[in-house]
């Protein structure tokens, strides 16, 4: 009976093995397998060259490395600047003020929209090429006329730029997370807070904070995963890797894949690239952890 | 290839009218989506009967090793090679291999070209009289470009917009000047790892980048430019000269019917040898071999690339036939790039192939010369690092 029992519940969660296992396992272990190997993704036969494609990856690859660095500049802008005008807008929405919902639909459009599209749009307002250049008529028209430059196409302000209009595109999952977590926070503490004689500042620091690190982390991960394996942006603001300053992980994976035909290598690099976001994310979630015992 | 949907469209319908074959055409851009889809195919054994390759030479070798592609060479060399007669040599070049060629693939003829390009250097009229210089007589030596790019410069005028935001089109232009500089034998031993990329004529080529950049000849924005922006300020005449190709044509057409311009031969930065440029077929149909349709498929291709069927497509579309017989009434602009077709040259007839990872690093070495970034001394000296690191690789 018990048999049977186990077998019908095996039966019910059939499906979800069977797809998950197809859509995910099968070609998690196909690319595993063919990272070990030097392929053009069209001959028949693959050649097996161990770990020969890591190798390459960690010694003889600066523009890999230089990708991770790029991206890691873009993510450390959206962890910054990108999360905390998340958190400032969802501590302004949490309160009593108007058109609030409003402001919750506006702040959450730009999410929403294609990066390809959202990166075509920034082109054209940044961009004195093909575009208005609205950001330079702006600080001419404010008397700033000496800070106008061509954002996108100086090695020294393209990546900036990026990850900037990045951090525009990306605020808004942040300020609804936040958001959410803000409202889980009993009014009674607020309230409590304030006959205790507290500010508005000491209640962030020791009441909102400390019950938010759980939603901090979660938005942190959140915005490394995201932010790390982010391209479509870049392609459309700046078409590409602009000799290396705009270059991040994904688009290096594409072109080794499309430009050099090394498909075994463009697979390392995505097993090398994922180990290392999981292994990032670990260590957030170990030290958000410790914050919270501490 | 998306803009000659609908004159595809309508000569399939023709074709299905005169024979009862249907015979549909689905066409994607950009091209990357396309190879990859094309690539996905070929590994699911589900290539449709007819279909092109848009990659290197080496991966077309590979789908030949995979047998996916049937040779045509029987077909093209039936009754005293009547097919193959119709095409523009170089249009045919494209797509043959050698048995003397690096790639190991049983010689032959393996596509059909449905049309053909050159790539070349174009210059508004109008612009070139606002710097009070002829219109007919552009510059034909590079002094002469770079002097007429100063000038430019001073009126505010930009001067050269190209798509180098996709590299491969500064690997065509630097490898014109390799022709030009060192001639086809050293550039292709160069290829082969006989000759260094430190080799004086290699510092020549990379510094006529140099040169340009202190001239300002790039336009604002050259080396995030995809080739459509770049072709959308060339028709808007914000720019003097533009890297293009023939496809421009179409393209110019659409965005400024009144653009008045010309194609000549990128200015030679040198006598010794002549200049040459990336042309040949354009686009190019093979043969599915695994196909159960392949002789039909094969009498659809010789009637597509028949005369009629060419001066439709060249008339309507603006791209040059690839059948030398169809080109009465083409426009003097394509006029003027067929012109050219003698010293037209392409990766795909080299016999050789570079290693990707040097073309991209010497792609990036000229984007960072460009930018003030790097020398051409400390590019070639790089590339060529990358170049001993392959080669000990492949040994």
């Amino acid at each position: 009976m018990r048999i049977k029992s186990n077998l019908e519940n095996y039966f019910f969660i059939m499906p979800a093995v069977v797809i998950f296992t197809v859509f995910y396992i099968i070609p998690f272990l196909w690319v595993a397998h063919l990272s070990l190997c030097d392929w053009d993704g069209i001959l028949p036969t693959k050649t097996f060259v161990g770990l020969q494609n890591f190798k390459e990856i960690i010694i003889q690859d600066p523009s890999w490395w230089q990708s991770m660095w790029n991206a890691g500049y873009i993510t450390l802008i959206a962890l910054t600047l990108q999360n905390a005008l998340a958190f400032l807008l969802a501590l302004a929405c949490d309160r009593e003020i108007k058109m609030k919902n409003f402001y919750r639909v506006i702040f959450f459009i730009p999410p929403v929209l294609s990066e390809i599209v959202v990166g075509m749009v920034w082109r054209f307002i940044i961009n004195d090429v093909d575009g208005a250049n609205m950001i330079n008529r702006g600080l001419t028209a404010m008397g700033f006329g000496q800070f106008a430059q061509s954002w996108l196409n100086n090695p020294k302000t393209a990546l900036t730029t990026v990850a900037l209009v990045h951090s525009w595109k990306g605020f808004g999952w942040g300020f609804l997370i936040f958001l959410a977590g803000l409202q889980t926070i009993p009014k009674e503490l607020y309230e409590a807070a304030r006959v205790d004689g507290a500010s508005a500042w000491d209640y962030f620091k020791r009441v909102a904070i400390p019950l938010m690190v759980p939603v901090i982390v979660l938005v942190a991960i959140l915005t490394v995963l995201g932010t790390m394996q982010a391209f479509a942006l870049i392609l459309g603001l700046v078409g590409g890797e602009f000799a290396g300053h705009t270059s991040v992980p994904v688009l290096r994976i594409l072109a080794v894949m499309r430009d050099s035909s090394r498909f075994g290598y463009a697979c390392a690099q995505g097993i090398g690239f994922g180990a290392i976001l999981v292994a990032i994310s670990f260590i957030q979630y170990r030290l958000s952890k410790r914050y919270r015992n501490a | 290839m998306t803009d000659r949907q609908d004159a595809f469209q309508t000569l399939a319908q023709k074709y299905e009218a005169e024979t009862g074959i249907q015979v549909n055409f689905e066409l994607y851009a950009p091209s990357e989506q396309y190879s990859q889809k094309v690539r996905a195919a070929a590994q699911g054994q589900n290539l449709p009967d007819i279909f092109g390759i848009l990659s290197e030479k080496k991966d077309f070798s590979s789908f030949i090793k995979s047998g996916h592609i049937a040779d045509l060479t029987p077909e093209l060399e039936k009754n005293n090679c009547a097919w193959k007669e119709t095409f523009f040599p170089n249009a045919l070049r494209v797509n043959e291999f050698k048995s003397d060629d690096a790639y190991g693939v049983k010689p032959g003829i393996y596509g059909i070209p449905i049309d053909v390009m050159t790539i070349e250097m174009l210059y508004n009229k109008n612009l070139l009289e606002k710097a009070g210089l002829d219109p007919e007589k552009p510059p034909a030596t590079w002094a002469e470009f770079i002097a007429v790019g100063k000038k430019l410069k001073e009126l505010g005028i930009q001067g050269l917009v190209s798509g180098w935001g996709e590299i491969w089109m500064i690997d065509c232009f630097a490898s014109n000047y390799a022709f030009n500089i060192m001639g086809k034998d050293k550039m292709l031993s160069t290829i082969r790892g006989e000759v260094a990329y430190t080799d004086p004529d290699w510092i020549k080529v990379l510094s006529l980048f140099e040169q340009m950049r202190d001239a300002g000849i790039p336009a604002v924005g050259l080396l995030t430019m995809i080739n459509k922006t770049a072709e959308q300020v060339f028709a808007n005449e914000k720019a003097a000269f533009a890297f293009n190709g023939s496809w421009c044509v179409n393209v110019y057409e659409g965005m400024n019917p009144n653009l008045d311009y010309a194609a000549i031969l990128p200015p030679a930065a040198s006598d010794q040898y002549p200049m040459m440029v990336w042309g040949g077929a354009g686009s190019s149909f093979v043969i599915n071999d695994r196909s159960g349709e392949k002789e039909i498929a094969i009498e659809f291709l010789k009637w597509f690339t028949a005369r009629d069927q060419q001066i439709f497509l060249a008339n309507k579309t603006k791209n040059l036939p690839a059948n030398k017989d169809a080109l009465e009434g083409i426009p003097t602009i394509l006029a003027q790039f067929a012109d050219d077709m003698e010293y037209a040259t392409h990766p795909s007839i080299w016999g050789v192939s570079e290693f990707p990872v040097v073309t991209e690093a010497l792609d990036k070495g000229i984007q960072s010369i460009i930018l003030g970034e790097k020398t051409p001394l400390q590019v070639a000296s790089e590339v060529q690092k990358i170049k001993e690191r392959e080669l000990a690789r492949k040994k």
